[in-house]
């Protein structure tokens, strides 16, 4: 008897805006449990597999030569450690630049052909974001190990930092400004703090996923270029530099973490 | 050819438990496009699950189910190695069958 009493005491003591929000996040984070058994993920992860193994382009080969930074055709684990920096390329590189990489050094495709519908929406189905969920699929439970032993490994980090915090735009937005504290949110979505440890864990651990209100399988680079939408920056361009520096930097923060996705997001 | 579905059996006791996520955009025909035409109606309209020469599930399905839908229903029977059979038709006529082995 006493204990109910005593929470209800407690619970009157909280401001009603901090009891909104609770109840809320916490009906998103049931939300998000029933999702989870169900994760339509697979569906992407299945395709992608097809994909990578099977010939296609001018030349007719699979992408199971493609070294993903673990050797030629090495797909377990391979996106817990990514970014790097690969010799033959003479560039860090994410995943989504290494696929496009290997389609052109292999397959024999031209880089906009290989860069072609990065991401998919109503009709139009992306073979990009398919076979980042088939890859990123085999390292879930690895842990992130996202070297800084090359030189253009540590200026890739140091740009992307510089970015994060970086101001610009109309709105004088830096990625900072929403995921630079804890407890930060948009409309009902808490942001995760990126800047802390255990964040950029949470965060980067649980992308690509699936985006239930868009039905469609989202990638790193996809988040990346929203965010700057959001922000109102110009557009980041796919697989530019810049977009590899950000995704290092928030890679390699969420170093020592056990990677768990594609996930399912609301 | 639409993707294939993902199906997982297993028996649980005197029953088996059936998950699917199907592959589809099940459209309902109410949204409209960048140029403002209505997207046509594109979904799923029946399903239906056998077991042995034998229905056990069949639905019926509008255009009030989510895209990429999953599916999870029981069945009184089956058994170890045999397999579950489900097939889907929409509203195009197109139709995917596919089947997985009860674990």
């Amino acid at each position: 008897m006493s204990v109910p009493l005593i929470a209800l005491f407690a619970l009157a003591l909280l401001p009603a805006s901090v009891l909104a929000q609770g109840s809320a996040v916490d009906e998103i984070a049931k939300y998000r449990a029933a999702l989870q058994d169900g994760n339509p993920a697979e569906l992407w992860e299945a395709r992608g597999e097809g994909l990578w193994k099977s010939p296609r382009g001018p030349k007719n080969v699979s992408l199971e030569r493609c070294d993903l930074g673990l050797g030629p055709g090495v797909v377990k684990g391979a996106y817990a450690q990514l970014p790097k920096y690969f010799a033959d390329a003479d560039r860090v590189q994410d995943l989504e630049t290494r696929l496009v990489f290997c389609m052109v050094t292999f397959q024999g495709f031209t880089d906009a052909e290989a860069k072609k519908g990065p991401f998919g929406g109503p009709g139009r189905k992306s073979d990009l974001e398919a076979l980042v969920a088939y890859v990123a699929g085999q390292s879930r439970g690895v842990k992130m190990n996202v070297s800084q032993a090359h030189p253009r490994e540590q200026e890739a980090y140091r740009l992307g930092e510089k970015m994060f915090y970086y101001r610009g735009g109309t709105h004088d937005f830096a990625c900072a400004t929403c995921h630079g504290d804890d407890g930060k949110r948009i409309r009902l979505q808490d942001l995760p703090n990126l800047s802390s440890t255990e964040g950029a864990r949470k965060a980067y651990t649980t992308w690509p996923a699936y985006r239930v209100s868009q039905g469609e399988l989202r990638t790193f680079q996809w988040r990346l270029n929203d965010c700057f939408r959001q922000q109102r920056f110009p557009e980041l361009v796919y697989a530019s530099d810049a977009s590899i520096a950000l995704t290092m930097f928030l890679a390699r923060n969420a170093n020592g973490a056990a990677f768990d996705a594609p996930a399912i997001k609301r | 050819m639409p993707d294939p579905m993902k199906i997982r059996a297993t028996l649980v006791g005197d029953s088996t438990e059936v998950k699917t996520i199907i592959s589809h955009e099940m459209e309902t025909g109410q949204r409209k496009d960048g140029q403002g035409k209505i997207v046509p109606a594109w979904f799923i309209q029946t399903v239906t699950a056998t077991y042995a020469g034998k229905t056990v599930l069949s639905a019926q399905w509008g255009p009030a189910v989510a895209k990429n839908p999953f599916l999870a229903f029981k069945f009184k029977g089956g058994a170890k190695g045999e397999k579950v059979q489900i097939t889907w038709v929409d509203n195009r006529g197109e139709k995917r069958t596919d089947e997985a082995v009860i674990g």
